[in-house]
């Protein structure tokens, strides 16, 4: 079973993109459009791993990872912030809410990849 | 990195959908209306722009649209006040945006310093709490552009110095001791730091020893709480950045020192008493669990899934404005809608064959199959429209792209214009948007480069110092109409004409009616301007706006008002797929003739004929001279001459020309099918069809026919022989 992830971004290039890599890297990929799809995708799929953006309509990056945190099946679930934020104060909220961690676009998919393997506990070669 | 250059299409054309949006947001904040849904949809826009620039590297664009995001965060925080300055900073801002955008994807040059004045007023703004006076900053300033991007490079860091570093690593083993302490959150933040012990584990063996002084009781005990601090030490090769990259997101919630040992060089690895030897260490859970790291788990890609997610697009824009659901939509490659199109295409031809075989059945016996017949006539037609309608796209698109222009030409021309918008949700095919766009440039840039005068001049002849330009689109029958108006002096006459004899076009004592005198400026080589202004005036221009309209099925003219202002109309075809088309009889064969280009038709008995010396003849449609051209003679067949009837047609070169044809059969709706992807080009033919009776026809160019058989060099308008003397033609009997 490939591991899941839940990508969440209100631009759909960077969906796509996200979706492009991880899925070359072999991972099953649900996409979600803003904060109130990413819980309720999170809610269906149930994903090994989430990477979501920050500034989006609707709810924001930080209110999913609260929202995510707060459910029984989000405690263990590693999240992502990936985003073009670099705002120190920003990232303290997303830590307050329980972010696993924090990237910055522009990404490059191989350090992608070996992160989101790292925390998925997936081996390559 | 090939897979990024896949989503760089899509970007751009996400791009442009956003950029749309900002524009649209920003002329309600122009007009006034905004609301905060407005700032924020434009926030929104920005940032969504900056995000996908980040992605791909546009590092001008992510440093610019940064300074711009942060002065809309401002303003939707009201932490500066709106003003006049700040909306035109917006718009120009936005400009510089959609120049950045097209820069990056046509791949040129010297993006960097593109928009630096802006930049830096931008910039300021930030500073100051204000929106400087345009031009205030940029040039007394040159410092501020430099000090602006530097935010900028941050999100690059990221990525760059990973690779160079790991070649210097070698491949020499080396303790590693790593102290590792743990804030509270950790846990919370999903890190278990079991695993991260596991995956150093895998670059060699691990000794951990344990601080769990911490630990509270167990009534304290929080569970989502890490209480434990560790001290890891390991032999291992892997390079510095492989193990921090372990502790990459751990880091921020944790204090990690790592002591990493030079590697020594040639004696076995002695290892060092301070590390080496930990105190009786306290076995960590992690070796034991991690001794046999389970295998990579073979994965397998799903392409349904890909596919299926791709499939479905909400637009979240609409939705957060709104607060309602928004449509769904679905982004499809217009080659496969073509290929729909082209089916229908083939279906809608199929169905006409049919109809006409039945046509012999008798309605007594067949009733039932007449019926159907009937019914999938219907029922074509209805599938046809639905096709098209796909293809069809609001002018909204290319109208508001009007706006920057005509702010723009302001600019540069000293004047003021306002441009207002009508029937902007009307939809055309979007091979017709595409081509729409430059015309509609070409035409706007002359109403105010030429049509409107300049605000003092206005005041003194009594209108309102602000020149308006109105651009229009509606739908008349089967064709989309546009207009562009505006309230300027209108077009000079006098002035026109005394040039086009000046150039040649005319002899010195033509007789033109108003209308023609007007149309004048659509001729190649035409230009009233004295001097070459960087607007206009470069005497290319309105001749190929007409040339282009005419390409694509449409016609184009103007009418003016002296002292009121100027009409410019162009009517294009809805679709280029079908168009309507008279079926035209000449000796065997069939043709079709575009109804576009017909002006009239009608029998040859009722005119005169007459034969020029040059051997062309003419034909007297109510005292006008019109060339005429035997469709036999040109396309190679022989006219049966019983009921020979004439066409006039409007062409580019030649005005108005008479087609000499066997029989009008009736029009019909055609599907225009390319010569040139299935045989080769052939003058004078613009395409092919299949009519009812499975028979190919071909489509005429009418313009071409003109060109080959009236010579190349002539003037439009029609009507007016070379040497403007009609005692000089001959009669004869019609042939």
């Amino acid at each position: 079973m490939a591991k899941k992830i839940l990508a969440i971004d209100d631009m759909k290039t960077l969906r796509d993109l996200l979706g492009k890599v991880l899925r070359n890297a072999g991972y099953e990929v649900v996409e979600a459009v803003d904060g109130v799809d990413g819980l309720k995708k999170f809610d269906q799929s149930k994903p090994d791993l989430v990477i979501s953006d920050l500034n989006m309509p609707n709810m924001d990056g930080i209110g999913f990872v609260a929202g995510a945190r707060e459910r029984e099946n989000g405690k263990s679930v590693p999240i992502l912030i990936l985003t073009t934020e670099t705002n120190e104060a920003l990232k303290q909220r997303a830590k307050q809410a329980g972010a696993t961690g924090w990237l910055t676009k522009p990404f490059n998919p191989q350090r992608l990849t070996k992160l989101v393997d790292q925390l998925t506990g997936v081996r390559r070669g | 990195m090939d897979e990024l250059e896949e989503f760089r299409t899509i970007f751009f054309q996400e791009c442009n959908e956003l950029l749309g949006s900002l524009e649209e947001a920003l002329s309600e904040v122009e007009n006034g209306t905004a609301e905060s849904d407005h700032i924020h949809a434009a926030f929104r826009a920005i940032h969504s722009i900056k995000g996908g620039a980040g992605a791909f590297g546009f590092d001008g664009m992510v440093s610019f649209c940064h300074t711009f995001e942060s002065v809309l965060d401002k303003l939707r925080n009201n932490q500066i006040p709106m003003s006049g300055n700040l909306i035109r900073l917006m718009l120009r801002s936005k400009d510089i945006v959609a120049d950045l955008v097209e820069g990056a994807q046509t791949g040129a040059s010297g993006l960097e310093n593109m928009g630096s004045d802006i930049l830096a007023e931008l910039q300021a703004t930030l500073d100051t709490g204000e929106a400087p006076e345009p031009g205030s900053v940029g040039a007394k300033a040159p410092a501020a552009p430099k000090a602006a991007a530097a935010p900028a490079p941050a999100p690059v860091q990221e990525a760059a110095p990973a690779e160079e570093e790991l070649l210097d690593e070698g491949p020499v083993e080396r303790e590693v001791v790593i102290h590792f302490h743990p804030e509270a959150d950790l846990i919370r933040a999903a890190i278990d730091p079991l695993k991260l012990f596991r995956d150093l584990q895998a670059f060699g063996g691990v000794s951990a020893e344990v601080t769990k002084e911490a630990i509270p009781n167990f009534e304290d005990f929080q569970p989502s709480q890490c209480y434990c601090e560790w001290k890891l030490s390991m032999w291992t090769s892997a390079s510095q950045e492989d193990i921090e990259d372990i502790f990459f997101f751990a880091k921020e919630y944790a204090s990690i020192k790592y002591e990493f040992a030079e590697p020594e060089p040639v004696e076995a690895p002695a290892p060092k008493p301070a590390a080496a030897a930990p105190a009786p260490a306290v076995a960590a859970p992690a070796p034991a669990a991690v001794a046999a790291p389970a295998p990579a788990e073979k994965i397998e890609t799903t392409n349904n899934a890909i596919a299926a997610a791709k499939a479905e697009k909400p637009d979240p824009e609409a939705n957060a404005a709104k607060g309602q659901k928004a449509p769904i939509t679905l982004r499809v490659d217009l080659v496969r809608i073509d290929r729909l199109v082209n089916m229908v295409g083939e279906t809608v031809i199929t169905q006409s064959v049919l109809a006409q075989q039945a046509t012999a059945l008798s309605p007594e016996h067949h009733s039932a199959l007449l019926h159907a017949i009937e019914a999938l006539s219907r029922q074509t037609r209805e599938l046809q429209e639905s096709v098209m309608s796909i293809r069809a796209q609001p002018v909204k698109n290319v109208f508001q792209r009007m706006n920057r222009l005509v702010r723009e030409l302001n600019l540069s021309l000293g004047k003021d214009v306002k441009l207002v918008l009508h029937g902007e949700h009307t939809e055309v095919d979007t091979t017709v948007i595409e081509e729409l766009s430059d015309p509609l440039v070409h035409m706007i840039r002359n109403s105010m480069d030429h049509g409107i005068e300049m605000p003092d001049e206005r005041t003194a002849a009594g209108k309102p110092s602000e020149g308006t330009i109105k651009l229009s689109a509606d739908h008349r029958s089967s064709r989309i109409v546009i207009t562009i108006t505006d309230d300027g002096r209108g077009i000079n006459r006098e002035r026109v004409l005394q040039k086009a004899i000046e150039k040649g076009l005319f002899p010195a004592d033509v007789k033109l009616t108003p209308e023609e005198i007007e149309n004048i400026i659509f001729m190649p080589g035409f230009s009233t301007a004295d001097a070459i202004s960087s607007v206009s005036g470069r005497g290319v221009g309105m001749d190929v706006v007409r040339r282009n309209i005419q390409a694509l099925g449409g016609r184009v003219f103007i009418t003016s008002n002296p002292g009121k202002g100027t009409v410019f109309t162009m009517t294009l075809p809805l679709t280029l797929a079908v168009l309507d088309g008279m079926v035209i009889k000449v000796g065997t064969e069939n043709f079709i003739i575009p109804i576009t280009s017909i002006i009239e038709a009608s029998r040859t008995e009722s005119h005169e004929i007459s034969v020029m010396p040059n051997g062309t003849r003419v034909i007297n449609v109510r005292g006008n001279y019109i060339r005429m051209i035997n469709l036999g003679n040109a396309l190679g067949e022989e006219l049966v001459g019983e009921k020979t009837q004439v066409l006039i047609v409007e062409t580019e070169a030649h005005g108005q020309v008479g087609l000499l044809v066997d029989d009008l059969i009736g029009q019909q709706q055609i599907v225009i099918k390319s010569l040139e992807t299935n045989y080769r080009r052939v003058d004078g033919i613009s395409g092919a069809t299949i009519l009812g009776d499975g028979k190919v026809a071909l489509i005429l160019d009418v313009d071409a026919l003109a060109v080959t058989n009236l010579g190349s060099n002539s003037y439009h308008g029609g009507g007016f022989p070379e040497d403007g003397d009609a005692g000089e033609i001959e009669n004869s009997e019609a042939a």
